[in-house]
């Protein structure tokens, strides 16, 4: 078959078929897959709940919370007992201070306001570096970098260079910093009701008695 | 013989990174790890094979003037097919390549093989063409990967082969990147000439 010439009608009927033909294909691929991207989001968020999480049996009516410094609001997933209690909760927080720009990271603190746990959801730091926040933090081993248990209460957690207590990621302190400001965020946000007042809550030993700096 | 050499020139005679310097930048971009590399290697090879098919079916029904536009269109349907089903069915690849899987749309490898391969030549050199253009490309880029990963953090997907601490973490950032990169082209220019 000849090729058609290159005139006006031919070019609008041959460009008007293959963009029929593409936006119809992509409706077909995009319903085929919308079921599937929504679980797989669902999924990530349920697992991330429950690993940050002690044991519970239900989770409440996600709200949202509009943190003091920040423009978008924070979600916080509270987690219940059978008895419909609280026994702790989920914050979906986040940072726009991280090397590559924004990190959303699921933490979980229980009764007491104590971090009970944390996962990194999204980020685009260096890898190998700052990518390591998930494994550094939580690494039982060195006290120092661990922050799983700490009650931040008022005292914002803050890596030794700028005062504070916990070991930033080798040669990724920006990392660090970022990832602690988005816990911060996440405490100072969801957590109010322990900061102003008297809290019940107790500090670590070894963090008792040192007060952050500012430098 | 001659759909073999279609095929099989994508690997070292003519690959689209090593040879050719085609799509450098999802080849620095997405090579921090050898999984990423084949990742990306296997969505670009998706596409390549796709755009091909289809662009040698319709090079007599698309006149001259238009067919870069139609191209175009037929590329960045199948990279966004691979986009939602990489999204639906392998999430967390999609989320370690990120903005370089739509980038795939301009990836000068892809309309590369369709103006100058597919829309000449029939169906199945076309096809074949795009297989092995893609295949040489995820190899190279699985490669590229794993040297990095290798050098800058001791594993290869993901599996130690000696403690991080002893790693060169400039093999991980982008300067390590084009290190390798040249390293590794030295290599096969002189494996290429020794042959010829």
């Amino acid at each position: 078959m000849a090729k058609p010439k290159s005139n006006f009608k031919n070019m609008v009927i041959a460009l008007l078929g293959v963009t029929l033909v593409a936006s119809a294909s992509l409706g077909l691929v995009y319903d085929a897959t919308k079921a599937p991207i929504a679980k797989a989001e669902m999924d990530k968020q349920t697992n991330a709940i429950a690993a940050v999480l002690p044991a519970f049996d239900k989770l409440g009516e996600t709200y949202k919370m509009l943190p003091a410094d920040g423009k978008d609001s924070i979600e916080i997933f509270p987690a219940l007992d059978a008895n419909n209690t609280e026994v702790g909760k989920a914050v979906k927080t986040y940072t726009n201070k991280g090397f590559s720009g924004y990190i959303e990271i699921m933490v979980g603190f229980d009764k007491q306001g104590s971090i009970s746990g944390f996962k990194v959801l999204k980020h685009a730091e260096t890898p190998g570096l700052g990518s390591k926040m998930d494994e550094w933090f939580s690494n039982a081993e060195k006290e120092s970098q661990y922050i799983i248990g700490l009650t931040p209460g008022n005292s914002a957690l803050k890596v030794k260079k700028d005062g504070g207590n916990i070991d930033a990621i080798t040669a990724a302190t920006i990392s660090s910093r970022a990832f602690l400001d988005a816990i911060n965020r996440a405490n100072a946000t969801a957590n109010s009701q322990y900061i102003d007042g008297s809290s019940s809550a107790t500090k670590k030993e070894d963090h008792k008695e040192q007060e952050p700096q500012i430098q | 013989m001659n759909q073999w050499k279609n095929f099989s020139k994508g690997f070292i005679k003519e690959n689209p990174v090593f040879v050719l310097l085609l799509g450098m930048c999802p080849t620095l971009g997405t090579t921090g790890s050898a999984i990423n590399g084949l990742g990306m290697g296997l969505a670009t090879t998706f596409v390549l094979l796709m755009s091909n098919i289809v662009v040698s079916l319709v090079k007599n029904l698309i006149p001259d003037k238009v067919r870069i536009p139609a191209f175009i269109v037929i590329i960045a349907t199948f990279v966004t097919i691979v986009q939602m089903a990489m999204q639906a069915y392998a999430p967390a690849l999609y989320e370690s390549l990120g903005l370089f899987i739509p980038l795939i749309v301009v990836n000068c490898i892809i309309l590369g093989r369709a103006e100058a391969f597919a829309s000449k030549n029939t169906l199945v050199s076309s096809a074949l063409d795009g297989l092995g253009i893609g295949l040489g490309f995820a190899f190279a880029l699985t490669i590229l990967g794993g040297v990095r990963e290798l050098l800058g953090s001791g594993k290869i997907f993901n599996i130690t082969i000696y403690p991080e601490n002893y790693g060169m973490l400039l093999f991980i950032l982008a300067p390590g990147a084009f290190i390798a990169l040249g390293y590794i082209i030295a290599l096969i220019s002189k494996l290429n000439k020794q042959k010829a």
